[in-house]
């Protein structure tokens, strides 16, 4: 064959070696088909190690009872048992090592966020909760100076 | 070299027959290699929506986007709660206000007024990531950067993820966006970091009324899993094909 023919092959046939030779540094071993399917299982094996170390920050109620007995027992008595610590004081994380105090949410939002009156039918799940019309109950106070978060049913002295 | 017609057809039958097998059936597992596969068959995560529980307190979307470091205030979340509100005229009225993050303590939508002596029903539908079977945002990655895992939830590979969006517009329930700050695609992934090490998703910890729960589908002794089987439960866009694995109770036909 003549050179004009030859030449260009050799320089196609090289730039494929080269993107295989690319693919063998830049592609991980652990990538290809883990499963049954193609189309849905081909990816990196080792990301799926990576999302199972992502830190968890809401550590849920019962590491709570380990030291705040007292608070606990007063909530999982009251009708807020069903509403979560963290809810409220903010997800545990590193509490107590490195964050000595939750910053606790005492704001009027935040109790509106259930007890704000919406006029809604009886079919609505939130016409079951108490509820007040912002505009006209005890404006611009925080709900807890009054109400006592963990038991509602006890005021605050 | 002769060939006769019996056996050229009968060649040709087993040449077709043989490259109809696909590639798999050609592979022998060794017995761990079995064991695995059986093994990891025995979660399939789903979720169940009650919608009838739902009071919109949006406790869920704050939850999720401390645990899953989701920028607070960006127009972005892995999962909200939209408000319905049907008027006596049959008119919806639906809204979302930051995703729900903040509860629905107004009963304006989109500044509109609407008279409570005119409303036939009223209710609250979280949404998330449907983890479905045939997942459309897979099928369209064109890197291999989000899969379906072997219990059934799909994931995205940060460090793989070109950015490129098209599963953020493959999506038909609209659940993926873009990260902020990592600069690739998003969404649920039902807390996969809390659920492979036996505590509940973020939004199904700090869910007050037992609105939102996750279930075992292999597992038949699941409570949840007992009702997807035994109730009445529906699934969002059933007709794309999808097989989303996040069943509604009480869903309406407004929810789209």
């Amino acid at each position: 064959m003549k050179r004009h023919v030859l030449h260009p092959l050799w320089v196609a046939v090289g730039v494929v070696g080269l993107i295989f030779l690319a693919r063998l540094v830049l592609v991980p071993d652990d990538f290809g088909v883990h499963g049954d399917s193609f189309t849905y299982n081909y990816y990196r094996l080792g990301n799926i190690d990576e999302w199972k170390n992502f830190p968890v920050k809401y550590q849920g109620s019962d590491t709570c009872v380990e030291c705040h007995k007292d608070n606990v027992r007063t909530h999982r008595r009251s009708p807020h048992k069903r509403v979560q610590c963290e809810n409220c004081h903010g997800p545990a994380a590193s509490h107590p090592d490195d964050i000595e105090y939750l910053p606790l949410n005492r704001e009027r939002a935040m109790c509106l966020r259930c007890h704000a009156d919406l006029d809604y039918p009886e079919s609505s799940a939130r016409s079951n909760l108490p509820a007040i019309v912002d505009r006209h109950h005890k404006r611009r106070r925080e709900c807890v100076t009054c109400h006592n978060p963990h038991d509602p049913r006890e005021d605050v002295e | 070299m002769s060939c006769s017609r019996r056996n050229f057809l009968k060649d040709a039958a087993g040449a077709a027959f043989v490259s109809s097998l696909p590639l798999s059936a050609f592979v022998i597992l060794t017995t761990e290699e079995a064991k695995a596969a059986v093994a990891a068959a025995t979660v399939r995560w789903g979720y169940l929506v009650d919608t009838n529980k739902c009071t919109g307190c949006g406790m869920c979307v704050k939850a999720c986007k401390n645990e899953n470091e989701i920028p607070y205030d960006a127009p972005v979340t892995r999962t909200w709660v939209e408000r319905y509100v049907v008027t006596k005229d049959g008119t919806t009225h639906i809204d979302s206000p930051d995703g729900g993050r903040d509860g629905f303590t107004s009963d304006k939508i989109r500044d509109e007024e609407v008279d409570p002596e005119n409303i036939a029903k009223a209710f609250f539908v979280p949404k998330l990531c449907n983890q479905c079977d045939n997942p459309a945002c897979v099928q369209v990655c064109p890197v291999g950067a989000t899969y379906k895992t072997e219990d059934g939830v799909v994931l995205i590979d940060r460090e793989w993820c070109i950015g490129c969006g098209y599963c953020i517009m493959a999506c038909p329930y609209g659940v993926r966006f873009f990260h902020p700050d990592h600069k690739v695609a998003d969404k649920c992934n039902f807390c996969y970091h809390r659920i492979t090490k036996g505590m509940m998703p973020a939004c199904v910890e700090s869910c007050a009324f037992g609105a939102r729960r996750l279930a075992n589908l292999r597992d038949p002794d699941d409570p949840v899993t007992k009702i997807i089987t035994t109730e009445r439960v529906a699934v969002l866009k059933d007709e794309y094909g999808t097989k989303p694995h996040v069943f509604y109770l009480g869903l309406d036909n407004n929810v789209r």
